[in-house]
């Protein structure tokens, strides 16, 4: 996998920013910013400790060719598609787009770090979402608390019991789940063929620009 | 019945502002009979409503004086207030217009001695102040206003309030009676000048204008600081009436926006950098402005006027749109947004907010009753399919005073052009 990103680093030298617009999706708004700065400002995460760079200077980073800074940034990850920046910029940029087009592309190129949870949730919740074309909700809480080990799982899942044991006194957590029993949709192979049919799309868009 | 005295050698401008008086006056100093058609009670437009103008920050009613003196003294143009364009017909050289003339309830006898005033207790928004306070129901719309004639609001009509200011007047100069009305004229060709309007701030939510009283628009801020004004020319913030030192101005507010208007208003900079100078000549060094900015257009050979401003130790530039407003216990309006020089976060409460609001045409293209090409923001542009209508100063672009003025002039010698040569095909 890293032999990607070096690979990608070789083919485009010096021009970082040529390599987001032609690989990472949406990558080509990147130079339509203006730098007003109003989509860090909107930012729900931007107390966030994580939050090393802001969305218009990963921008501004890419412009500048700055190719491990924006590789080895966190504040794309941490997006989480609340899309108020999308809906404000003056330019109409994607923002939130972007933001998950470079992660993506640093996780495709192999430069995403291991550990992020952000990124360890989407991973979790796509596999999870479409094996039956529904969220089996209890197996990814369950996922989730367990991430950082067994000890922090059982805190975890002691602090949110009495939310538990509420939903499941409403009807909304089957707690079978746990064990494989779920509530799928009603044609999970179409979901599948689907799912691979994109997948080889986008497979062959990427090919395309490999 | 109002008579209009108007041939096809006739100029029509619409809108009595800087750039309608500027193209009438013009017009009419070459000897070309004019019609000048204005919607409020009194002409000056939104040139008026303002404090000072940048760059010499001399004030407008200067200007005015002179253009009033130049109109008063010249014969050839009729000038119809309360009146609105609806209806054009015909084309380039033989236009048949129908103008709606709101009743003023004041005749020609009119001294402007302010006794029906004194006699009406009904109070209505004070248009002219942008609403920031309250007048008489019996108004002069403001102290330079002309025709210098007094306004009775339509909703006292037929109270008691009406009577009591009939009674009031010497002159036999109020007549309740008056009915709206509609007149035809002809006229060769037609300015359209109809102007701006500040960009509606409420539709920028984030900014909580209209949620949050200390939030203001560049506009209201003109008013707050002219004598004349409803605060008597302090700078008090409308919460709790306490003097505002300490400043922000947000430029680009609506302006340079594709969720808003997709273009620069030009004016907003060099209008929050004028105001920065009403805050230091209000509170001397206690007063302190902080201009949160994108870049600072200032336009034209304005550059100097920036670079002093720049150079006033209690003017700050930030490098960054305020990306929301919120407002702490003691209703001081706090900036939200992160600082592009260093990317650092900010929350920073000040005593007022200006919002500098950009620019949009009062009267958009497609309103227009004619057919007139006009740009995606609405305003007209040049083109050979508008045939004898021109557009003039903000109503083609978002434009300063000094530059309205200019495109005035370049649309009255296009409409002299008109119609002249419909008096050499009638000679």
């Amino acid at each position: 996998m890293s032999d990607m990103n070096t690979q990608m680093a070789e083919r485009y030298k010096n021009n970082f920013l040529k390599e987001i617009e032609e690989q990472a999706e949406m990558g080509e708004w990147v130079k339509m910013c203006m730098q007003c700065g109003l989509c860090s400002g909107s930012c729900p995460t931007n107390f966030h400790s994580g939050w090393d760079h802001p969305p218009q200077e990963i921008f501004m980073l890419i412009r500048a060719g700055k190719r491990e800074e924006v590789l080895n940034a966190q504040g794309m990850y941490m997006c989480t598609s609340c899309y108020n920046c999308y809906v404000r910029c003056p330019r109409k940029v994607p923002v939130t787009h972007v933001m998950h087009g470079i992660a993506e592309y640093a996780y495709r190129i192999g430069r995403a770090p291991k550990t992020q949870p952000t990124m360890h949730l989407s991973k979790t919740f796509w596999t999870n979402a479409t094996k039956n074309g529904r969220v089996n909700e209890v197996q990814l809480t369950q996922s989730l608390y367990f991430k950082d080990g067994i000890s922090a799982g059982i805190k975890k899942a002691m602090e949110m019991q009495s939310v538990a044991l509420g939903l499941v006194k409403a009807g909304r957590l089957n707690l079978l789940e746990a064990v494989g029993i779920a509530h799928k949709c009603k044609d999970v192979k179409g979901i599948h063929a689907m799912l691979a049919k994109a997948k080889e799309l986008e497979a062959k868009r990427k090919e395309a620009k490999a | 019945m109002t008579s209009v005295v108007a041939t096809n050698q006739t100029i029509l401008v619409v809108g009595g502002g800087i750039s309608g008086m500027t193209a009438a006056l013009e017009a009419a100093e070459t000897g070309k009979q004019v019609v000048l058609v204005e919607k409020n009670p009194y002409l000056g437009g939104r040139t008026v409503q303002l404090y000072r103008y940048f760059p010499k920050m001399c004030h407008p009613t200067c200007g005015l004086e002179i253009n009033l003196r130049r109109l008063k003294a010249n014969p050839r143009i009729q000038v119809l207030t309360m009146a609105e364009v609806t209806g054009i017909t015909g084309d380039k050289g033989a236009y048949n217009i129908s103008v709606k003339l709101k009743p003023r309830y004041v005749n020609e006898n009119c001294t402007a001695c302010g006794e029906c005033g004194k006699a009406v207790k009904t109070e209505i928004d004070d248009a002219f102040n942008y609403n920031l306070g309250k007048i008489k129901a019996a108004y002069l719309p403001s102290s330079m206003a002309y025709p210098q004639r007094y306004v009775i609001d339509s909703s006292i009509v037929g109270t008691a309030d009406g009577e009591a200011a009939k009674a009031a007047c010497k002159y036999n100069a109020v007549d309740l009676g008056m009915q709206e009305e509609v007149v035809t004229l002809n006229a060769g060709a037609i300015v359209w000048a109809t102007g701006w309007q500040p960009y509606d701030a409420t539709k920028i939510v984030y900014y909580g204008y209209g949620r949050f009283k200390n939030v203001i628009s560049n506009v209201e801020f003109e008013r707050l600081a002219d004598p004349h004004g409803p605060t008597g020319g302090k700078i008090l913030r409308p919460s709790d009436g306490k003097e505002a030192k300490n400043v922000a101005f947000i430029q680009c507010a609506g302006s340079r926006d594709e969720n808003h208007l997709r273009h620069c208003s030009r004016f907003c900079c060099m209008a929050s950098l004028k105001q920065t100078h009403y805050v230091q000549e209000a509170f001397g060094d206690a007063g302190k402005s902080t201009i949160y900015y994108i870049d600072i257009r200032a336009i034209d050979r304005f550059e100097d006027f920036y670079q002093n401003v720049k150079a006033n130790p209690n003017v700050s530039f930030i490098k960054s749109k305020v990306a929301r407003i919120t407002e702490d216990k003691d209703s001081n309006p706090v900036c939200n947004g992160v600082n592009v020089e260093g990317y650092k976060r900010y929350a920073t409460a000040h005593d007022l907010v200006v919002l500098a609001l950009g620019m949009e045409p009062s009267v958009k293209g497609i309103e227009i009753p004619a057919e007139v090409m006009s740009d995606s923001s609405g305003f007209i542009m040049a083109d050979p399919a508008n045939a004898g209508i021109f557009g003039a100063g903000c109503a083609t672009n978002a434009l300063d005073v000094n530059r309205a003025v200019q495109s005035a002039t370049a649309a009255a010698l296009r409409a002299i052009q008109v119609v002249n040569k419909v008096a050499r095909a009638e000679a």
